[in-house]
């Protein structure tokens, strides 16, 4: 056992469904609050909650840059939901006007809520890239994606929209594969 | 016959119900009167707001009927904050929550605190697309109104008191109902079905995985950092704060506390350095010398 575990930002959010998901698979996971624990890990997810919430959290415990030079570092990073948020490169905040301070990661412009409040949430088949039948994407309070730059390919579309994108090795989605299936997303 | 169980269609949109509440753990609800403090909880980090008129301490101080908040005052709460905004109706009340539901508020709490509008019979939760959440005191309790097709239990706690003790009995009553079901033989789960007054099987499905199918939360007390770790570490999986905050000498920093207190609730030195220099709490109220027919935890069933 000498393989470096996952890392599943802890700070807030259904963490607990990612690591349950890793589980399944035989993949060892680690928590991660702290810039320490990010060392010890050979990749990271950023897991589904509210962006404001985590965004704020990352920065109080020191998180931002510790993120960057993991990615930096080429190690790869899945952002689901909330996650896509973070990873993002600009959030178009709509009339709302709370501002979240995204990563950067990924060069897509997101909209926050982008389909709507909780009564609009969904669940409906994703077309995955490089797989041969479609997969259930749950939608929850789910971000948009309005622009995708050049470099960022396209890796999962809902009736013909983008809602997942790779940029290197850091993936964003915009719904919870944890929520349905396992997650392979990372490797 | 279809039932809420076999219909698939319900159980797809109960899935996503779930779903949001998952997304809100590890983090703190707010309960908010106005648009300037909905902004200060989000600010602070608050995963959701709670939108009511009057927060419990006053409701209790002011007495009279609590009912659902004007719709007006939920839509300007709704048009300040990004994160979700949850409101309160009446127990029993279906037509309140019918008119949340058209406002598209994103959780509707059944809930106690305000004046209850049915005697015996809660809300038909599976009829809606919103999500509810109900408080309880104990396992029978919970699993009655995930029954009713709850996604998130609460406990009830004693609202507006800014004392922890009625939330501790619940959440210790409620784990206590859950560790009791995984050691009783298969044959004795019936009887106990029967004992908590709690449908067969939601009782069997708890006895087999060891934990609520839906998140369970606390509520009812909270006013410091330590009472949300204290919470966390009995097993609660996100904190309700109301009028813990907003009645707070200095709301801000203790919004924020509170917030990372549920991060870090396993370590004491981080609640040690959250706690420094946070001003006076609520002040409390004994829950021991308060008249029965002032607890708000003894309504609904």
């Amino acid at each position: 056992m000498t393989e470096q575990p996952v890392g599943i930002l802890a700070l807030q959010g259904d963490f607990a469904l990612h690591a349950a998901a890793l589980d399944r698979q035989g993949v060892a996971y680690l928590y991660v609050r702290r810039p320490e624990e990010l060392t010890a890990c050979r990749g990271l997810v950023i897991p589904g909650g509210e962006s404001t919430t985590m965004t704020r959290l990352m920065d109080i415990v020191g998180l931002r840059q510790p993120i960057l030079d993991f990615a930096a570092a080429g190690k790869p990073i899945l952002g689901t939901c909330a996650g896509l948020i973070m990873l993002a490169a600009r959030v178009d905040e709509d009339e709302r006007r709370h501002g979240v301070k995204p990563l950067g990661l990924l060069d897509v412009l997101v909209r926050r809520n982008g389909y709507g409040r909780q009564v609009d949430s969904f669940v409906d088949e994703v077309v995955v890239a490089g797989r041969a039948d479609p997969v259930p994407g749950v939608f929850i309070r789910a971000p948009r994606i309005l622009e995708v730059g050049a470099g960022v390919e396209v890796v999962a579309t809902w009736r013909g929209e983008t809602v997942g994108v790779r940029s290197g090795k850091v993936t964003g989605l915009a719904f919870h594969p944890e929520a349905g299936e396992g997650e392979s997303w990372l490797s | 016959m279809q039932t809420p169980w076999t219909d698939q269609k319900i159980q797809e949109r109960m899935r996503l119900k779930v779903g949001l509440a998952e997304m809100l753990k590890g983090g703190v609800i707010m309960d908010v009167t106005n648009a300037e403090q909905a902004k200060i909880a989000e600010e602070a980090g608050a995963v959701a707001v709670m939108a009511l008129e009057r927060i419990p301490a006053d409701i209790r101080r002011d007495g009279g009927i609590a009912r659902m908040s004007q719709p007006a005052m939920i839509k300007q709460i709704q048009d300040t904050v990004s994160i979700p905004v949850m409101a309160k109706c009446r127990i029993g009340h279906f037509a309140e929550a019918q008119i949340l539901e058209a406002l598209g508020v994103d959780f509707i709490d059944e809930s106690e605190v305000l004046t209850p509008a049915d005697e015996k019979n809660h809300v038909d939760k599976w009829a809606f697309k919103v999500p509810f959440v109900c408080g309880c005191r104990d396992l029978g309790e919970a699993l009655r109104r995930i029954g009713e097709g709850a996604a998130m239990i609460r406990t009830k706690g004693e609202a507006g008191s800014g004392n922890i003790v009625e939330a501790v009995r619940h959440m210790r009553q409620v784990q206590e109902g859950i560790r009791r079901l995984t050691v009783l033989r298969e044959d004795e789960l019936m009887h106990e079905a029967k004992e908590l007054g709690a449908p067969y099987h939601i009782v069997l499905q708890v006895a087999k995985t060891g934990k609520l199918p839906v998140p369970n939360f606390a509520a009812g007390g909270v006013a410091t950092p330590a009472d949300a770790s204290l919470m966390m570490q009995l097993g609660a999986e996100t904190v309700f704060v109301g009028s813990g905050i907003f009645k707070s000498k200095d709301p801000k920093p203790r919004a924020e506390a509170i917030v990372q207190a549920v991060t870090f609730y396993q370590d004491p030195a981080k609640l040690l350095e959250i706690s420094m220099h946070l001003g006076e709490p609520m002040s409390g109220l004994d829950i021991a010398t308060m008249p029965e027919d002032q607890k708000m935890a003894g309504r609904g069933w």
